[in-house]
């Protein structure tokens, strides 16, 4: 809502300056967006009439005028533009007058002519960023008189940002209202004097919708003048809150907008056919709009309409074919209401916003459209003349609101502030809401333009907000100091991610949705979650992996000089159609050499198992099971289904070649992906005795087929270890020179130890032997010579 | 008589100093320790001398011996010791390095700012007993709008740019559907904070469709306006370490408080002075809250009357842009490693 600050002080004037009085509404809750002067600051400029303009003896361009200030001798200024010509009532910069842009006029010779000051432009003034020529002003301005009074430009612009809740301020009498409430100073009378009719023509109106429409003021208006002009106070008036002059009759509807906050339309009489009628539209119904823009109707839509069909939107926008036009010389005017459920989503649904609908979906004083139809007529026969009919009201009007319930007590516990009685008394009724009930219990009703309070807690806002928030205290609540569980087998995000970071990972954030390629190039045939109005469509599928993310994020850094990355992300997926499953997904990706290129250190492209280490280290103490996996977006041979106690947890390996060739990877990044629910519990830490006998280390080397998964061997020889066998484990594997082309060697390190006694050669022989034997057995490995 | 029967202990004594000099290795020393003090060494041979010799004369030469076998073994340990220095002294010199080299390892990765200002919101809601709770980025109507008092058509809707799905579920658009969901599971008094994503339908200059924000709820039996302010009073100062930040509420409008307010900063870029930041205002709008509204409380059954609280809800990209001095919101999602390293 944006309106002349002028305008506002025509209504009330408290002793501010502008801004203390931005200030002020803005701490009550009509935040002030923008204050703007309506013209920069200048001196000494005046309405001024050319008397003569002749050429000037020594250039083609300029012309010698005479000018007359309102001094008693007229003044020669010498002027370049086009336009000056004799009798042309403009505007002049005397000898001494201050500009914008620090331009001091100065009394001086132009090209031999002495000239006495400046014919000015409204760019010169800084009223408008161009013009063509010097300022053109009406015929009756008053010569001599200071510009900046004539055109009333110490004016500010204001602009309210308004909250959806306070309709009621959507007008000029609203804010002025709400001034006057918040600085205690007096509202000055408004001119709603009733306009008599003098004319017995009545439009007949029939609410056929009466839900929607509680209240409709019709009223005829003959014989207005065409050529009438909206006057410069209105056309100002309007232009400052934003608003184009039409015409003299819509100029006075949308001045009674802005000023009352009540919507108006005016039809042409002639193009209303028989009784006007406030309906819902039948579905499939047309109407031509305003703006040209033809709409099919809903049978939801509510129209003001005539015998023939719909000439109008009600409370949104007018019809082409019944609006007044340049010609028109008897109109129909309306001032109706309309509730704000009938309106609710109306006008989005047609494309639309318009003032009036943005005022009726939030609501309008319903006792308004009386008053409006008095004052709109007073302005159209003092503007365009003509004559009255009687107003026609129809309507059951609203039925009145009950009382609110308020309790003092109640208000100083929300609020945590001891606020007396007497004061809250005050405030409301500096708001215009009555008292009754008794000391505990207030029955209070608020008037009608209130319509936004309706709860006690309504009441208690009115209350800190006119009181000022400021001036609650900010206390320290007290609690229970009851402490707060802290489960030692619970793993918290932030540990994990803690360890990604120690590890070398760098946490990213990509958005949540991704496009529908490559969702389903990690989930071939999957179910889309799609979105219905996405940014783009590269953003169009909630994501069920956090892979293309990672991806994204590595091709926009490689193209950015980046050559090694270790990103992870955490982060919510998207599965399932019925969207219940929004599991928390971590995931990591790694790229480049294994280590940051360094002195000492051969450089070696990052592979499976840097990341398989890594995924180790984070899990730990919890041993992941790594089986041979199938993820479409991973290389077939090097690609492992992950496992915690046999529970599913995500997937580990290189990005599938086709992939790393879309992504324009020159080789194939490693990823995992986890499910962050597997992963969030670890077991309490359970003390076991520490061996004091010593450990004997013997190691063996075997040879089997190369295609063996050293997990499965690791895994059996492990579930069938001797007791005495305290730890089982590989530490080198070797193919090439020695070895039969299609085998490998493998060499195991075995710890033997007891808890009871120092372990005798014969025993540990006897343990050793059976392993190999058990190896050779299950997996025809041989021992290495 | 053997040439060394002639010998005198002194004698030996300047023997064994010279060989013990030239000897420059621990092994050339216990070469030239055994000439003397081995088996057949010339000690030992003055040694077996004395058995030969009478009582008064063997007493004697005997002292002189033993004398000289003390010294000897003194010269034999100085020298010893001069050797050992040596070797030490060689060793650490060859052992010596390029201290300056830069150090070898794999490097350490970093946290995204988000979730840097994330964390440090959470730990200083946790010092005041608020525990961390969450929920769906999927949401229905009922929880992101009908719940929390924001009925079909009401203009609020228009403000939140919801993004859409098939079958008609929304992106959450704020993180207060979290409160409906956890006072439908959790009695009064409540004390949690929600961090998480959301969602809005909008993408320029100021705005990602996607960005971060913290819910707060505090629901008990007196908990006040003036306590709203003194919590987010104290988070403020103390998230951007200013004990006497300047803060301001302003009534509002959040169909789920009421009383609502707008929280404003003092311009951390500026300290209020005015700039580009704060629209040369001196102040920074941060947060809005207020009480919980009764309606909100009627939907998850929770006693207005009993129960009353406050809540708010804050955007986590807009505080850490102000905490790390970011002035592009934009930049949080590129990810950018040259962006990003910064915040390690």
């Amino acid at each position: 809502m944006q309106f002349s600050e002028a305008w506002l002080r025509s209504l009330v004037d408290p002793p501010l300056t502008t801004a203390e009085l931005c200030h002020l509404v803005t701490m009550a809750g009509l935040e002030v967006e923008s204050a703007e002067p309506v013209a920069p600051p200048f001196s000494h400029v005046v309405v001024a009439q050319i008397l003569t303009a002749d050429k000037h003896p020594n250039a083609d361009r300029l012309q010698v005028c005479t000018v007359n200030v309102g001094a008693a001798e007229p003044l020669t200024i010498v002027c370049g533009a086009a336009n000056a010509r004799s009798g042309l009532m403009t505007a002049c910069a005397m000898v001494g007058a201050e500009l914008p842009n620090d331009f001091k006029i100065k009394q001086a010779k132009v090209r031999g002519v002495e000239s006495f000051g400046m014919l000015c432009s409204a760019k010169e003034l800084g009223l408008a960023d161009s013009a063509v020529g010097i300022l053109e002003l009406p015929a009756d301005a008053p010569v001599g008189q200071n510009l900046r009074q004539y055109l009333d430009l110490d004016d500010h612009l204001i602009a309210l940002k308004l909250t959806p809740n306070r309709g009621d301020c959507l007008s000029l009498e609203g804010i002025a209202r709400e001034v006057a409430a918040i600085s205690g100073h007096p509202l000055g009378p408004g001119d709603d004097t009733p306009v008599a009719a003098t004319l017995a023509a009545i439009q007949p109106v029939a609410i056929e919708a009466a839900d929607a429409c509680p209240v409709y003021c019709g009223r005829v208006i003959r014989g207005i003048d065409a050529r009438a002009a909206t006057p410069a106070w209105m056309v100002r008036r309007l232009t400052r809150s934003g608003l184009r002059p039409i015409h003299p009759v819509v100029d006075v509807t949308n001045y009674i907008l802005l000023e009352m906050g009540q919507p108006m339309h005016a039809f042409d009489r002639t193009k209303v056919e028989g009784t006007i009628r406030v309906r819902r539209a039948a579905a499939g119904e047309e109407l031509v709009l305003l703006n040209e823009a033809t709409v099919k109707l809903t049978d939801a839509t509510l129209v003001i309409a005539d015998d023939r069909g719909p000439l109008a939107l009600a409370g949104i926008m007018g019809g082409a074919a019944s609006a007044v036009a340049a010609d028109s010389a008897d109109i129909f005017l309306e001032a109706a209401h309309f509730t704000p459920a009938a309106l609710a989503g109306q006008a989005r649904g047609y494309g639309l916003a318009t003032d009036s609908s943005h005022r009726f979906e939030r609501g309008v004083d319903p006792s308004l459209p009386a008053r409006a139809m008095e004052r709109a007529t007073r302005l159209i026969l003092d503007i365009c003349g003509g004559e009255a009919g009687t107003t026609t009201v129809v309507g059951m009007g609203l039925s009145e609101r009950p009382p609110m319930c308020f309790r003092p007590s109640r208000a100083r516990r929300l609020l945590g502030m001891d606020i007396p009685d007497a004061e809250m008394r005050a405030i409301f009724s500096r708001l215009g809401l009555e008292v009754t009930g008794n000391e505990a219990d207030w029955l209070v009703r608020a008037p009608s333009f209130r319509f936004d309070l309706s709860l006690e807690v309504d009441l208690i806002e009115e209350i800190a907000r006119i009181k000022g928030y400021d001036t609650i205290p900010a206390s320290r609540p007290r609690a229970a100091a009851a402490m707060h569980p802290f489960p030692e087998g619970g793993r918290r995000v932030d540990e994990f991610k803690t360890r990604l970071i120690d590890l070398g990972y760098q946490e990213v954030i990509t958005y949540s949705f991704i496009s529908a390629q490559q969702q389903e190039s990690m989930a071939p045939g999957g179910v889309q979650i799609a979105l219905m109005n996405p940014i783009a469509s590269q953003m169009g599928v909630m994501r069920g992996s956090l892979l293309p993310g990672l991806l994204q994020t590595l091709r926009h850094n490689l193209n950015h000089g980046q050559e090694r990355l270790r990103l992870f992300e955490m982060g919510r997926c998207f599965l399932g159609t019925e969207h219940d499953r929004q599991p928390l997904h971590l995931a990591a990706l790694a790229y480049g050499s294994a280590h940051p290129e360094q002195w000492g250190e051969a450089t070696r492209a990052t592979d499976f198992f840097d990341l398989k280490a890594d995924l180790e280290s984070l899990l730990w103490p919890r041993s992941v099971q790594f089986e041979i996996g199938d993820h479409p977006a991973m290389h077939p041979g090097q690609c492992a289904r992950l496992a915690l106690d046999g529970r599913p947890i995500g997937w580990l390996g290189a990005l599938h070649p086709k992939l790393a060739q879309q992504f324009a990877l020159s080789r194939a990044p490693v990823l995992f992906e986890l499910d962050w629910e597997g992963l969030a519990t670890r077991e309490l830490a359970r003390y076991q005795g520490v061996c004091r006998f010593p450990a004997v280390r013997r190691d063996i080397a075997v040879v089997v087929e190369a295609g063996l998964p050293v997990g499965d061997i690791l895994a059996a020889v492990r579930a069938q270890l001797p007791a005495v066998v305290a730890e089982f484990t590989l530490f080198d594997l070797y193919q090439g020179k020695g070895v039969e082309i299609g085998k490998k060697s493998l060499a195991f390190k075995m710890l033997l130890q007891d808890t009871e006694k120092t372990l005798t050669d014969l025993e540990i022989d006897a343990a050793v032997d059976r392993v190999v034997t058990f190896l050779s057995k299950r997996f025809r490995a041989v021992l290495r010579g | 008589m053997d040439l060394e029967n002639i010998l005198t202990p002194d004698a030996i004594l300047a023997m064994a100093g010279r060989d013990f000099a030239t000897a420059a290795t621990l092994p050339q020393l216990e070469q030239a320790k055994a000439r003397f003090l081995g088996k057949n060494g010339l000690i030992t041979a003055q040694m077996k001398l004395l058995g030969g010799m009478a009582p008064d004369q063997r007493k004697a030469a005997g002292a002189g011996i033993n004398r000289a076998k003390e010294a000897l073994e003194d010269l034999l340990r100085e020298r010893r010791e001069t050797i050992q220095a040596g070797e030490l002294a060689r060793q650490l010199a060859a052992e010596s390095l390029d201290v300056t080299l830069p150090g070898r390892g794999a490097g350490i990765g970093g946290a995204h700012p988000v979730s840097l200002a994330m964390k440090r919101i959470e730990k200083l809601f946790a010092s005041v007993g608020f525990d961390v709770a969450d929920g769906p980025e999927i949401e229905t109507d009922f929880y992101n709008f009908t719940a929390l008092n924001i009925p079909l058509n009401h203009p609020a809707r228009a403000m939140h740019d919801t993004f859409y799905l098939a079958d008609g579920k929304l992106l959450r658009t704020h993180t207060s559907p979290v409160q409906v969901h956890y006072m439908q599971g959790h009695p009064p008094p409540i004390r949690i904070i929600a961090p998480g994503r959301v969602y809005r339908c909008d993408s320029d200059v100021t705005h990602t469709p996607m960005f971060h924000q913290v819910e707060g709820l505090w629901v008990d039996e007196t908990v006040s306006f003036a306590d709203l302010k003194g919590i987010l009073t104290d988070f403020m100062a103390n998230f951007f370490e200013r004990e006497s930040l300047p803060v301001r509420f302003r009534p509002s409008f959040f169909p789920f408080t009421e009383p609502s307010a707008e929280m404003d900063i003092g311009c951390v870029i500026c300290d209020g002075a005015g700039c580009r930041v704060c629209s040369r205002t001196g102040w920074l709008e941060v947060l809005g809250c207020g009480m919980v509204h009764p309606n909100v409380f009627g939907h998850v059954g929770i006693d207005a009357e009993r129960w009353q609280g406050f809540a708010f809800g804050l955007g986590v990209e807009r505080l850490a842009m102000l905490r790390y001095g970011v002035d592009d919101l934009r930049l949080f999602f590129e990810n950018d490693l040259r962006f990003l390293k910064q915040f390690a």
